[in-house]
Formats: structure tokens, C-alpha cells, sequence
């Protein structure tokens, strides 16, 4: 029973990077010992990603999620007692993150992951909690959501929740090993990657027969990452996944844009490397699913002709050769490189013009590593031919990217 | 501590792993051959050659460059191509300001060391990068062509 | 204190002992004397033309060994000028082009002056026309001083000798070489009646030579600015206010102060400096300020109001800048009318060497190395800055990586010695290319009215209302008392189409939050666009061929007639094109020289433009160089097709938008065809030629797009119409 000792130790005694608090139990823990526990499950569940405002104070809410049927705006979960989550109990709280149903007893949106939450043990919401509250109280009244009815009736929720939620904790695999158990957790508890990567159902419920295919969001794909080597993280190695989640970017696999790049830098890139690896680990166990964009093939790049003929070759050796090559191998920063990639691949080409139309900054790196902006120097018709050319000259899906749908695509807002 | 080859001399330098090149080379090593123009790859005459192949060095990390040969303004002349290239330049009378000529030059002979009988597209494919504000392209084609159809 | 005198054009404008710009008031002018500089240290004493600093020793010196320098009023940053004026002087002075070596002036207003724009300066393609007649001289007063020493030590009459290839001939095989006789010449009395050359006795002149100043361009060897070292130099490179008129309220630098290289950080009004040992440093030290701006009485202003004001404006009557006959009356009693509305877009000079300067600030001296369009301002900043005597300045010039009238400016200048001053070593600043097009001194942008008469057929004159920012009275300090730009208003004061009534006014708007400044094609630029689009649409009106249109019109205009019938001629105008191309022409008389250009397109779908042609005559009179001439028009065209494609500078909240390359767009090798370049012979006086094809490319190519799309565009650039280059 060695494995499910670990596994308890794992889960509930050593959470903590740095061995900060290397022994001890919650209960005998420390007030500050807790809050630290809960600013790394904090981390972990990247509430900062959905709670903060792009110049907001930390965890005042007010972040818009835009839906088809208006918008939904995150609360503010400082522990202010007149507009945030100060007056809360521990029972309202971890009712919050376990069942969906807040304080008042009115039912959450989906948009808020607690259908991941509720695999979260008590404790550790609880060491959330107290982590929250140990941060400044920032008054800062919610915005009103703006969705148009029936949507607008949150009671609605409960019949969504009795299908759809299971509110269990995370039950230990014991024929898995300590680390896989870790990793599943993670990626299914706090981490809630399937929010984004696993695609929904008609009632927007996560689809668990293709849990980790792939979705998208915010007019960003995020990709299968299932165990399948073409279409998911199968093909990558264990390091090339942690340093994926360290770094933001894994060469020749794929780098952090959009959404992503937040979630690798205020989540995934906070975590221990143990939990990091634990991760990667199960993410390679998981079962494999054969569909979304499968990666691009790279034979003979390099022997293509190198010539100007349309549109979008002459955009793209205006523009875009200088860094990334006409062989695609980029010879500037890891992020570059775009022969293999998904992104280049996708026929939607999702990605590719979120990258184009917001640029990247791989988090960390130097000015100097940047991809600028091509939103306002270049127009629809040169976006959608450079990104046509992209697609057929480093991929195989056949795709045409229109001027329409980069028009659509820039109407998109991203956080 | 790392060891460039430049233009076939080795050379040490004392800088973080992620200062571009351009800069080891202007403010480090003093070869100022290589300009400055945009930092974001976007101009070109900061173009070196890597292995052979022309690259923007305002974005080139110097840790990228450590085991590849680099080649620059101040040694083109040495090999064969980059001659014809820099007589051919003069021949034509390309040069106005010449701020950017150094790259122009380095990614013409990338080209031509590739392609010798380079034509208009792959011209267009190879020197796109390369702006010049007092728009000497005129000339800039004139003389590549005519080392390519020499 | 003698105010400003103004003449009939902007280029004589600058003139008395006071002179505010940017700001800044510049008191005193320099005292007679060539301080210390580049040129100063290659005039070593005991040379021909040292005894006569003034005449034609401003401009020579002939060394014991024979060779030449020429020093050059005009700085060179591209245009070709340091070779054409040493043709010049080489070709009076009987020596080859090798045997000179060519230094910029120092800064010395009294020696220097441009007699047009009536300041040391380059700028407003003057540089041939001012230095024809007076470095020609120079080169032949020396001349003639070496042959009569020649003659005096050989005991002949000068009549009996003649100079060549730098040696004195005379008879009976005496020789003697220009080096051996330096000590005689400079002890000769300076002629004063000194006869020129005929152009058919011209040797260089009108010769295609090789630029003196492009062997080390090729191979890295040239030195700008931005190359330059001195002892002890660190880098600095700044982050100034983002909003125009703001200023800095505090900042935090200890995460800068501790990124290796960072030595210090230096606060000024409206900026902060990081300096380093490296560029590379500077910049993440930059990153690492928290600054906290105060941004400033302008950080709510947008281009929209920007564009309505000046809109608004162009409906109002301002001051009258120029009037023929009655356009109120003929208005009134015309069968028809016709107005259009014009408008050009705010521009960035952005050349690729950026805003750069190295300086080295003393307890009583300072020494400046900068490629500067404007020594003598640029010592005069400098002295302002420090309190230091302005002699005590010293102004190395450099060769200049691209100006296009951005160097006109001093603003760079001033912040370098500024940061320089609270620094015991000398420092290099180097401007991020986001620094640079965000804190440039940009183009006005423009709106003209303008109403055309008709009786029947014929027209009778129009009305022409031009609003903008003046750029001269922000360069000048004020507007002389009637109120006129004349540099906004040249050209369109004088068109080359004959009508009875024309009336010009000029509307001056200042746009809040944008400082404006010199482009290349000024003046001639602005209203070229407007006239030359605005004949267009009335030729179309009149069902009538564009180019007959215009010759019909052009009455009394000589060689711009015959600019247009060579262009016609060369560009195939007569043979029809398939549906879907076009052609367009545009004619002007623009910096004493006149200038026709054609743009051939092909529409790929409703707004892919594809540049087929672009041919261009021009009738300069007598050319120095006609590689330089021709190299001019071919990079000028394409420069100002960059900016009527793709190029505006917005604003958003007070802020300039436009911040490097990929958001602000340049013609790219691959976008256009060679340009084909044309000279008419002439023996007519040098005109200028560095902004003239510049000024002739916008209307060509909105008429061609008309022609091949039907879609008539008034607004540059191009791209606000959808349009895009396939």
C-alpha cells in the first residue's frame, strides 16, 4: 500500500514548492503555513487568470467572458466584506468551488470551472480561502452579467448541475503510480485543463468521451492534448512537456499563445517541477483521441523553391521569413520555428491569426524575442493570403484561410 | 563566456546568453559594419550570415549562434560571391545614405552563394526583408541581376 | 533685436540675429571663426586657400601634396551632394575626382549660409543650385592662383599656361605640380574677376562619375553616427513622455539600476535615460522603469478630432496668399462648378539610421559628433543646454544614414547634451526605432478645398483653401505679419495651368499634441498631390485625355510642356490598355526643376493594386551628375509612393500609434518595378532634384487607380481605402 501512501502524502501533506513547509499536516499547520498552501493551490488553479483585469488590482473580478447569449463578468474575491467574498463562510465558500452555488444560494455559470473545482478535497479549498484572505480587500463592485434570457435565469443551473455535475472529490487510482495519481489530479482538479481543452456538449458540459481532444476558445484552438502522438502530446517526451509548462514553449512542438500563454505564466510555470512532470506523466497516459488538428509534417522544407509568386509568398517574405525561414525552422528563438507545428496545420488556421492579429511575447524572454503585431500595418485580404501560404506552404490541411474570416477573427477581443 | 566564430576568427565574449547578436557585435567587438534599424526583424540591416545563411542579428540570440560560423559586412569581400556583389554594387551606383547596404549586400550574397542564377521572384523571396528608405531598389536589382545572369 | 525677415519663400526665412525654434531661442549667431572640427583639423596651415578663410578659402584648400579638399556647406546623407559639389570644384580646378577629398563644413552661418534657404543648412533640394556658381569659383580662384605662380616662377605670362590633372603646364614642357606651388599661390592676391567654364568645356560635369563617398559603403567601413566610439563612451537611450507636452513625475529605478551594464539612470523633464555600456543593456534597463508620466493637457486627443478641425477649417476663409482676377465673381456667374476635398495624412521621417548622437560634455567645452542638417543649430542647442560659449562647441559632422528633413531638426540633439551635462563621460544616444517614430516631428496633415469655375468648357479659375499646421512657424518661431506659410502654399500659388481668377487661401490649423517638421518634397509635395489630382478629375469631367487636358492648359509653360511630351513619349501613353489597368500622369514645377512622372497599374480583384510602370522626365537643367540625378528621382519616387500607399500617423489618447516597421509600412523590393528615369537636356540654371520625384508620385498613382478602378481616392494614403500591393 505504498502507492496510496504516497499518494496521501502527495495530495494532502506536501503541496508546497520549495520545502517551505516540508512537514507538517493542515491541522497542524501554521496560519501562514496555510496561506502559503493555499497561494500555490491557488496558482495551480490559476484564479488570477479569470479574476484580475488586464490593469485591475489582483482578484478584483471584472473580467468579461463573452458569450453567444451576452456577457458574464468574474466576481471580486478579495476578502472585502461589501463587494467581495469577506463576509463568506467556510461553508459558503467551499460550497462555491465544490457544488457551484454561492452564497446567497444562487447558482454559478459554468464559466467558472467548478464542475474541476469539486474534485478539490476541502482542505485545500479551505487553504485557498485563507490565502485569499490574507490579501488585501479591494472594493470593487461586481459588474452586472448581461445575458439575455432564458440565460439570465440561474436557477436554470440547478437541473444543468444535476446532470452534469458530479460534486465528488478526486478518488485515488491505486494501480496507477503516486505521480500519475498527482498529475491526474491536477489536470483534472485545479488545473480544470479540460475547461479548455476538452470539447462540450450541446449543454456545453464537458464531453468526457473526448476528454483532452481539443476545443475552441476565444477564437483560439486549444488543441488536443490527449495521448495521441499525431493529433494530441503523444509525440512529445516527458521533458519536452514539462519545459513546455516552465518555459512556454517546447521547439518544433508548439509554444504558448493566447490564453495559454497566461495560463503557463501565472499557473502552470509557478508549479513545482515535480507537479510539472507529474503532469506531463499523465497527460501521456491519457486515452488517445485521433481528432482536432493533427501535427504537420516537415519532410523537404528546405528543398522547397524560395520564390515570390502571390500574395501571400510575397507577405511572407516581407514580413515573416526573416525570423521564421521559408524551411520554417526559425533561426531566432525557440518560438520561431514553425515546420511541425499544429499551427500550421489547423485549416481554420485559429492560431495562426490569433498570433498574427495579437503578436507573442514568450513570458520571460527579452524584447527582442517578440513577434509584433500585424493587426493594423496589414488588412484582411494580405492576412488571409499570408496565412494561406503559411497553411500550404508548412502544412497538409488544404486549408484557405478567407478575408472574411479574419475579418470575424479580429472582432474577436482577447484577455 | 562564450566563443563565436566570426568571420573565421574565434572570439570570446563575457555576455548573458540571450544579448542579440547585433549588439555583441557593435557595442562588444566593436564591428559596426552591422547596423541597427528596427529590432524586430522587420528591416534587415542588421542581416549576418549564419552558416552561410542570412540572418536578422537584432534578434539573434547569442546563445543561438555559439557553434556556427558567423559572417559579416567587414569580410564578405573575402569570399568570391561577396566581391562580385560589392563591385557590382558600385558598378550600379546602388548606394545612396548606405545605411542599409550592409545588410542589403549580406542578403544579396546569401542568395547568390544559394541561387547564382537567381531571377526576379527569387530576388523578391530573398530581399523583401531588406528596407531601404531611400528606396534603392531600382539599382539593388539591377545589380544582383547582373552578377546572377554574368 | 532684429526680428525674422521673410521673403517670398520659406527658404528665406531665416534671417537676423534672433531665431526661436522648437522652443528654444537661439541668441547669437557664431563669430566669423572655423571652430575646431573635421574640417578645421584637414586644413592644416601653409595650404592654398588658408591665408583667405573667406571667398573661395572657405571652400578649397590645396595641400603640399597636391591633393584638394573641398569643404562641403552641404552635409551628405545620400543625395549625392559631397560628389557633386566636388565636381564642382574639380572641374575649375583642373584636378580628377580622386584627387579630392571632401569634409563638411563647420558650423559658421556667416560663411555657410544657403543663399535660398538663408541659414547653414541642407534641405529644400538647394544644395546644386546654391553651389553652382560659388564652388565653382573657389575651385577656379585656386586655379588661377596656381597658374600665376606657376607663370611668376617660370617668368612667363599666365596666358601661356593651363592647369590639368593637378599639374600647371606651361611652355616648352615646364610643369610643375599643384603641391609645388601652394606657397607662391598663397602669397598671390585673390583674383577678383574669375571667368567659368562654358558647359562645352565642361570635363566632369554631365559625367555619370562614381560617388566619392560609396567604396566604404559597401564594405562596412563607413562610420555614422550611430558607429561612432570615443574613450570612455557608454551608450543611453531613453523613454520620452508618450504624449507630446507631457512630463515625467517620478520614477522608480531600482530594478534598471541592476541589470549588468546599467551605470546610470538620468531623469529629464520629459524623459529618462538609461545608460549602459551596450544598446542591449539600455533597453532592458528601460523595461525595468516604473515611470510614472504626467501625460499632459494632450493625453485625450484622438486623430478624429485632429482630421474634423482641419476638415472644418478648409471651409473658412483664411489668409489670402495669393490673388488673380476675381474667383468670388466668376463663382458667381460660372455655369458650373466643381470642388473636391484633398487630404494627406500626418507622416514620419523614420529614416533607418535612427535619431543619434554622441556627445561629451566638459566644465568648458563640448564636443558634439552628429550627422546634423543644421550645424550651426545643433552647436546652439548645445550651448543652451550647458551654458557653455557656443565657440566652445565643437560639431563634428557625420555622414547620416537617412534624413528626408528629420535632421533638420535638433530635437535628438538637445536631449543627448541634456543627458550628456549630468554625466562626467561622454555618451552615445541611440533612439529605439520606437522612440523614433513615435517622437518624431511629423508631416502636417493636410486638408485643401478647392472650387473650380466653368463658363461652358472653359475654365475660369478656382478657388484653392489650404488648412494645416504650419511648419514654418513652428521652425521659424512665428509667420511673418501676412499671415502666409509660404512653403504650404508654393506651388499651388503658381500653377502651371493658365486661368484668369485664382485665388489661394491659406487656413492655418495647429493640431494639438503633434509637433510638425519638414518632409522631403515639402511644399511642392503637398500641393502637387492637390493640383495634379484635382486637373485629373477635371479632365475626366470633361470627357477629355488627361494629358491633352493638361497641354491644352499649360500656357507659357514651355518645359513643363515638354517634360509631359517626352513622358507621353516614353511611357507608351498613347497605347490602350486592357480594362482593369490604367495609367496616370502628374506634371509640376517643383525646386527649379520640372518634373512629369506615369504609373502604369493592374487591379488584381476590387483592391489589389499591381504597380506595372513608373516612369519619370525630368528637365533640371544643367546636371552635375547624371547618375546622381537619376538615382534621386528613382529613390524619391519610391519614398513617396511608400508614404501615399501605406502611411499615416494616428493618435490615440494623446499617443502616437505608429511604432516600427511592421505597423508603419515602407515600399519593399518587392512591391514595385524599377523606376525608369528620363533627363531632358538642358542648359537651363541647376535645378533641384533630391525631392522631386518625391513630390510627383502621389497624384500619378491616384490617377492611374482611377483610371484602371474608377474609384477616385482624395485621401493618402491608399490603404485607408482598402487598396493593398499584390
Amino acid at each position: 500500500m505504498n502507492t496510496l501512501k504516497n499518494i496521501l502524502v502527495l495530495l494532502g501533506l506536501s503541496l508546497v514548492s520549495g520545502g517551505a513547509m516540508a512537514a507538517g499536516t493542515d491541522t497542524q499547520a501554521s496560519a501562514d503555513a496555510l496561506v502559503k498552501k493555499g497561494a500555490y493551490l491557488a496558482k495551480a488553479a490559476d484564479c488570477v487568470a479569470c479574476h484580475t483585469t488586464k490593469k485591475g488590482k489582483p482578484f478584483a473580478g471584472g473580467v468579461e467572458f463573452e458569450l453567444p447569449f451576452g456577457s458574464l463578468f468574474s466576481p471580486n474575491i478579495t476578502p472585502d466584506v461589501d463587494t467581495g467574498i469577506g463576509a463568506w463562510t467556510d461553508d459558503e465558500f467551499v460550497s462555491a468551488l465544490q457544488e457551484g452555488v454561492g452564497r446567497d444560494g444562487k447558482h454559478y455559470y459554468p464559466a467558472f470551472p467548478y464542475t474541476s473545482y469539486s474534485l478539490m478535497p476541502r482542505d485545500e479549498i479551505l487553504a485557498i480561502k485563507a490565502y485569499l484572505f490574507s490579501l488585501p480587500a479591494v472594493k470593487q463592485a461586481p459588474i452586472e452579467n448581461t445575458l439575455s434570457f432564458p440565460f439570465n435565469q440561474r436557477w436554470g443551473m440547478f437541473f444543468w448541475n444535476a446532470l452534469f455535475l458530479d460534486n465528488q472529490r478526486y478518488e485515488p487510482d491505486s494501480k496507477q503510480s503516486a505521480e500519475w495519481n498527482r498529475g491526474a489530479y491536477l489536470v483534472q482538479g485545479p488545473g480544470h485543463c479540460g475547461e479548455c481543452h476538452t470539447p462540450r456538449t450541446i449543454f456545453q458540459s464537458l464531453d468526457k468521451d473526448q476528454a483532452l481532444a481539443g476545443a475552441p476558445i476565444q477564437g483560439w484552438q486549444a488543441y488536443n492534448i490527449s495521448a495521441d502522438p499525431l493529433y494530441g502530446i503523444g509525440a512529445w517526451s516527458v521533458e519536452d512537456l514539462t519545459h513546455y509548462m516552465a518555459k512556454g514553449y517546447a521547439s518544433g512542438h508548439g509554444f504558448a499563445g493566447g490564453p495559454m500563454a497566461s495560463v503557463v505564466e501565472h499557473s502552470l510555470s509557478q508549479l513545482t517541477p515535480q507537479d510539472q512532470k507529474a503532469i506531463a506523466v499523465y497527460l501521456k497516459s491519457t486515452p488517445a483521441h485521433s481528432s482536432g488538428i493533427a501535427r504537420a509534417t516537415t519532410d523537404d522544407l528546405s528543398a522547397r523553391a524560395v520564390v515570390v509568386d502571390d500574395l501571400g509568398s510575397k507577405i511572407f517574405a516581407e514580413a515573416c521569413a526573416a525570423c521564421h525561414r521559408w524551411d520554417g525552422e526559425g533561426n531566432q528563438s525557440p518560438t520561431a520555428k514553425l515546420a511541425g507545428l499544429k499551427t500550421v496545420n489547423d485549416p481554420a488556421a485559429a492560431n495562426l491569426l490569433g498570433v498574427l492579429l495579437n503578436g507573442h511575447s514568450n513570458m520571460g524572454s527579452p524584447v527582442d524575442q517578440r513577434m509584433p503585431n500585424f493587426a493594423k500595418g496589414y488588412n484582411d485580404q494580405e492576412l488571409a493570403a499570408v496565412s494561406s501560404f503559411v497553411l500550404k506552404h508548412f502544412g497538409q490541411s488544404g486549408g484557405v484561410v478567407t478575408p472574411e474570416a479574419v475579418a470575424e477573427r479580429r472582432k474577436v477581443k482577447s484577455h | 563566456m562564450h566563443t563565436l566564430s566570426i568571420n573565421g576568427n574565434e572570439q570570446q565574449v563575457d555576455v548573458p546568453g540571450d544579448m542579440p547578436l547585433l549588439w555583441v557585435l557593435r557595442d562588444v567587438l566593436g564591428m559596426t559594419g552591422t547596423k541597427f534599424g528596427c529590432g524586430i526583424a522587420q528591416c534587415g540591416v542588421c542581416t549576418v550570415h549564419l552558416d552561410g545563411k542570412a540572418v536578422r542579428s537584432c534578434v539573434l540570440p547569442i546563445s543561438s549562434a555559439v557553434g556556427h560560423e558567423i559572417s559579416t559586412i567587414e569580410a564578405i569581400g573575402e569570399t568570391e560571391v561577396g566581391q562580385k556583389v560589392q563591385a557590382s554594387w558600385l558598378e550600379h551606383e546602388v548606394v545612396q545614405c548606405g545605411y542599409c547596404q550592409s545588410g542589403q549586400i549580406m542578403s544579396a550574397v546569401a542568395l547568390l552563394e544559394k541561387q547564382p542564377d537567381a531571377d526576379d521572384a527569387a530576388i523578391d523571396a530573398a530581399m523583401a526583408g531588406n528596407l531601404c528608405r531611400c528606396a534603392t531598389y531600382t539599382r539593388i536589382r539591377a545589380a544582383i541581376k547582373s552578377v546572377s545572369q554574368a | 533685436m532684429e526680428k525674422p525677415r521673410f521673403k517670398s519663400s520659406r527658404r528665406r526665412f531665416l534671417q537676423g540675429s534672433t531665431l526661436a525654434m522648437g522652443g528654444l531661442v537661439l541668441s547669437t549667431w557664431l563669430p566669423p571663426l572655423i571652430a575646431r572640427s573635421a574640417a578645421a583639423d584637414a586644413v592644416a596651415p601653409g595650404r592654398l586657400g588658408e591665408q583667405s578663410p573667406t571667398g573661395y578659402g572657405a571652400f578649397v584648400r590645396v595641400g603640399h601634396d597636391g591633393r584638394v579638399t573641398v569643404i562641403s556647406p552641404k552635409i551628405e546623407m545620400g543625395q549625392g551632394t559631397h560628389t557633386g559639389i566636388a565636381m564642382m570644384v574639380a572641374e575649375e580646378l583642373e584636378v580628377s575626382l580622386d584627387q579630392v577629398e571632401v569634409v563638411d563644413a563647420p558650423p559658421n552661418h556667416k560663411l555657410y549660409s544657403d543663399a535660398l534657404l538663408e541659414f547653414q543648412g541642407t534641405g529644400g533640394s538647394t544644395a546644386t543650385r546654391v553651389t553652382w556658381e560659388p564652388l565653382r569659383q573657389a575651385g577656379a580662384t585656386a586655379r588661377i592662383l596656381l597658374i600665376q605662380a606657376a607663370a611668376l616662377g617660370w617668368k612667363v605670362a599666365p596666358s601661356q599656361c593651363h592647369a590639368e590633372n593637378a599639374v600647371v603646364f606651361g611652355p616648352n614642357g615646364l610643369r610643375a605640380g599643384y603641391g609645388e606651388l601652394v606657397d607662391a599661390a598663397s602669397a598671390l592676391p585673390v583674383p577678383t574677376d574669375v571667368p567659368l567654364k562654358k558647359p562645352e568645356q565642361f570635363k566632369l560635369i554631365g559625367k555619370p562619375l562614381q560617388r566619392v563617398d560609396t567604396p566604404n559603403k559597401v564594405n562596412g567601413k563607413t562610420k555614422f553616427t550611430i558607429d561612432l566610439s570615443v574613450p570612455d563612451m557608454q551608450i543611453a537611450s531613453t523613454l520620452t513622455c508618450p504624449v507630446h507636452g507631457g512630463t515625467l513625475r517620478s520614477v522608480d529605478d531600482s530594478a534598471a539600476r541592476k541589470v549588468p551594464g546599467v551605470r546610470d539612470v538620468v531623469k529629464l523633464d520629459n524623459a529618462v535615460a538609461v545608460i549602459a555600456s551596450n544598446y542591449w543593456a539600455c533597453q532592458q534597463g528601460l523595461n525595468a522603469l516604473k515611470i510614472d508620466w504626467d501625460l499632459g493637457a494632450n493625453a485625450s486627443i484622438n486623430s478624429a478630432e485632429l482630421e474634423q478641425a482641419l476638415q472644418d477649417a478648409s471651409s473658412r476663409d483664411g489668409v489670402i496668399a495669393h490673388k488673380t482676377g476675381d474667383i468670388s465673381a466668376s463663382l458667381k456667374s460660372a455655369s458650373s462648378q466643381f470642388e473636391a476635398v484633398y487630404e494627406q495624412a500626418f507622416l514620419s521621417h523614420s529614416p533607418l539610421e535612427p535619431m543619434t548622437c554622441v556627445v561629451h560634455v566638459r566644465p568648458d567645452a563640448c564636443d558634439l559628433w552628429v550627422g546634423t542638417q543644421v550645424p550651426v543649430f545643433a552647436q546652439q542647442t548645445a550651448a543652451q543646454v550647458t551654458g557653455l560659449a557656443p565657440e566652445t562647441i565643437t560639431v563634428h559632422n557625420q555622414l547620416i544614414g537617412g534624413a528626408f528633413g528629420r535632421r533638420l531638426d535638433f530635437d535628438f540633439i538637445t536631449q543627448a547634451v541634456a543627458i550628456a551635462k549630468q554625466v562626467s563621460y561622454p555618451i552615445k544616444l541611440i533612439w529605439s526605432r520606437e522612440e523614433d517614430m513615435t517622437h518624431d516631428m511629423y508631416r502636417p496633415h493636410y486638408v485643401d478645398r478647392i472650387t473650380a469655375a466653368f463658363e461652358g468648357d472653359k475654365l475660369l479659375g478656382w478657388q484653392h483653401r489650404i488648412a494645416g499646421a504650419s511648419v514654418l512657424a513652428r521652425y521659424a518661431g512665428s509667420l511673418p505679419e501676412n499671415g502666409v506659410d509660404a512653403d504650404a502654399v508654393e506651388v499651388a500659388i503658381e500653377p502651371l495651368y493658365a486661368m484668369d481668377n485664382l485665388q489661394v487661401h491659406y487656413i492655418r490649423e495647429e493640431p494639438k499634441a503633434i509637433p510638425v517638421s519638414w518632409w522631403r518634397g515639402v511644399g511642392p509635395l503637398r500641393s502637387t498631390y492637390v493640383l495634379e489630382s484635382f486637373i485629373d478629375e477635371l479632365a475626366h469631367n470633361a470627357k477629355a485625355d488627361p494629358l491633352e487636358y493638361r497641354l491644352k492648359l499649360m500656357q507659357g509653360q514651355p518645359r513643363a510642356q515638354a517634360v509631359l511630351k517626352m513622358l507621353a513619349e516614353k511611357a507608351d501613353w498613347k497605347t490602350p490598355l486592357p480594362a482593369g489597368q490604367g495609367r496616370g500622369l502628374s506634371v509640376s514645377a517643383v525646386f527649379g526643376s520640372f518634373v512629369a512622372s506615369m504609373v502604369e497599374l493592374e487591379m488584381q480583384g476590387d483592391k489589389g493594386v499591381r504597380i506595372k510602370r513608373l516612369v519619370s522626365v525630368i528637365d533640371c537643367g544643367l546636371v552635375t551628375n547624371p547618375t546622381s540625378v537619376m538615382a534621386q528621382i528613382e529613390g524619391g519616387t519610391l519614398f513617396g509612393l511608400s508614404a501615399a500607399f501605406f502611411n499615416e500617423i494616428l493618435l490615440e489618447q494623446g499617443q502616437v500609434q505608429q511604432t516600427n516597421f511592421h505597423n508603419y509600412r515602407q515600399i519593399r523590393i518587392s512591391e514595385v518595378p524599377g523606376v525608369e528615369v528620363h533627363l531632358m537636356p538642358s542648359l537651363e540654371l541647376p535645378g533641384g532634384v533630391g525631392e522631386a520625384g518625391t513630390a510627383l508620385i502621389a497624384p500619378a498613382l491616384v490617377n492611374a487607380l482611377h483610371a484602371a478602378s474608377g474609384e477616385r481616392v482624395r485621401r493618402l494614403p491608399l490603404t485607408r481605402a482598402g487598396y493593398y500591393i499584390v
